[in-house]
């Protein structure tokens, strides 16, 4: 469904993804894990237009997406949910969703079909719904991160990027987003692509996952084969060596 | 006392045109983060596209407005086209200046085109004063009030109640999300330069039959309406038409109570205190948010 091929990122003179090739096949969830810095971020920041390719090819569907402006590659069907979740802060929670909507409206999509949308977002996120005119900056962290997740929901896409989505969030939260990640895929089929620092957590959820060090893939593999790899326990899932030894 | 009940009212109507005109350079302020300083040449496009187009052509009044309004609109969406787009990379100052130039280059056209005369426009209907207490107001500042009003209210409605505005507050607020959205941004920066050159205009055609209009009547008129929307703390909200109706007011209760000759230094004095005192504006909270 989406492939990257040989993709090269800069950001003025640094060179953040060198060569970066991966793959998602449909209805899969894949996990992108990696240090601060190792250019997780840039992946889908380079997927979704906002810091364009310099190099190399992105397929989504077997067509050429690299060179479109965010606004396109949304149309293609690609949602991202930026880190730190970047929800528009002075306008209230339902026009935030609405605005995930936004290329519906303009392509003139039934009404009611959004409407419908909109109530999915607010049963998955009940608490959305009970601050649905307030404005998403009152929002805790959580609840706006849920925005955020839903707002890309709305735009109704094949392919979802998360960019850490459990980032500050109590345990709890990070357990129901999870959850409703999980979700996605059953309910809409959605292939997802997913940032963390939680490294245990993503691998568990992830069928796949590919390990990212200074803007190079080092790893790709099954979650269960990379949750049993031994430098990736002792790198990203914090195993002490010790404790390696001893099993 | 009876002068300043005279004066306020005069000076309501004129407050609304610096309002009208001062959310046109909000509008853009917040969707590009630079200050058009070309705003004040679409309101003088505005006059004398009137005027050309009702004396020098012969249409009917209402028809004239209309194809002025959309005469002085296509001029936006030119500049934007021409000369901001090409620039997208560039820095906001860099941009600030070439609205300067866009300026300068609107108002000597319209000068090459229309000279130098001062050209009169018809009020909409008639100059018979009405007598309001023991001051009296002309029926054209009536139609300022109105159509300034009705202004206001369509863009409370269009920021607030339809899609595309939404996306213009969502793409002011932050551009990067907007366009994770779909929302396309140059598209958003075309329509901010569409909205405000209709509205200058809109005002300039409202003015017209009681001060004249020329090539020149931009550069004060742009000014005041900049000076209101720093008032209003560049907000495309109420704070800026309150920010229009002081600067209005004060300007012609001092024009009437101290002298004319004062005027325009009273809007500038404003503009300056506001500018060292409050530069968030008037009405403008620090900023505070939630993360």
């Amino acid at each position: 469904m989406l492939r990257l091929k040989n993709v090269n990122t800069f950001y003025g003179k640094v060179h953040a993804l060198k060569n970066v090739s991966l793959h998602l096949e449909k209805g899969e969830i894949v996990t992108l894990i990696g240090a601060n810095g190792a250019g997780k971020t840039t992946i889908l920041n380079t997927i979704s237009g906002v810091t364009p390719a310099a190099a190399g090819e992105i397929l989504f569907e077997r067509e050429l997406v690299q060179a479109l402006s965010p606004d396109r590659i949304v149309r293609t069907g690609i949602a991202q949910v930026p880190e730190g979740r970047q929800v528009f802060k002075p306008l209230s929670v339902e026009d935030n969703l609405e605005l995930g909507a936004y290329l519906r409206y303009r392509q003139r999509e039934a009404k009611s079909r959004i409407q419908q949308d909109k109530q999915e977002v607010f049963s998955l996120f009940p608490r959305l719904e009970e601050r649905r005119k307030q404005s998403a900056g009152t929002l805790s962290g959580g609840e706006q991160q849920m925005l955020a997740i839903g707002r890309a929901m709305m735009t109704r896409p094949k392919l979802m990027l998360l960019d850490e989505p459990s980032m500050g969030l109590a345990p709890l939260v990070v357990q129901e987003i999870f959850r409703v990640i999980d979700n996605l895929r059953k309910q809409h089929g959605t292939t997802i692509l997913l940032v963390e620092q939680n490294a245990k957590a993503a691998l568990n959820l992830a069928d796949r996952g590919y390990v990212l060090e200074t803007g190079k893939v080092i790893l790709e593999g099954l979650s269960s084969n990379l949750l049993e790899n031994k430098d990736v326990q002792r790198a990203y899932l914090g195993r002490e060596k010790k404790e390696l030894w001893e099993r | 006392m009876e002068q300043i009940l005279q004066y306020s009212l005069s000076g309501i109507a004129t407050g609304a045109i610096y309002a009208l005109i001062g959310i046109g350079f909000s509008i853009i302020y917040n969707a590009t983060g630079i200050i058009n300083f070309a705003q004040g040449e679409f309101v003088m496009l505005g006059g004398i596209l009137t005027f050309f187009f009702l004396d020098i052509l012969q249409f009917p009044l209402w028809g004239a407005i209309i194809l002025a309004v959309t005469g002085a609109t296509l001029c936006g969406l030119l500049f934007e086209r021409l000369a901001i787009r090409p620039l997208a990379k560039a820095t906001p100052i860099n941009l600030v200046i070439v609205t300067i130039g866009g300026s300068i280059l609107i108002r000597g056209l319209a000068m090459l085109i229309w000279g130098k005369d001062t050209h009169s426009v018809p009020s909409f209907s008639g100059d018979n004063p009405i007598a309001i207490g023991s001051a009296t107001l002309l029926p054209q500042h009536l139609w300022i009030m109105g159509i300034t009003l009705a202004v206001i209210c369509l863009n409370k409605y269009f920021f607030y109640h339809t899609i595309n505005g939404k996306a213009m507050r969502a793409c002011a607020y932050n551009p990067r999300a907007a366009g994770l959205v779909g929302i396309d941004v140059k598209r958003m920066v075309l329509l901010s330069f569409v909205i405000s050159s209709a509205m200058g205009s809109l005002a300039g055609i409202i003015i017209a039959p009681l001060t004249m209009t020329a090539y020149d009547v931009g550069v004060m008129l742009g000014l005041k309406g900049f000076c209101a929307a720093i008032i209003g703390g560049m907000s495309t909200g109420m704070s800026v038409v309150v920010g229009g109706l002081l600067l209005g007011v004060l300007e012609s209760l001092g024009a009437g109570l101290i002298s004319s000759g004062y005027k325009d230094a009273i809007a500038f004095i404003i503009l300056l205190l506001i500018l060292f005192i409050r530069p968030q504006g008037l009405f403008g909270k620090a900023e505070t948010e939630r993360v």
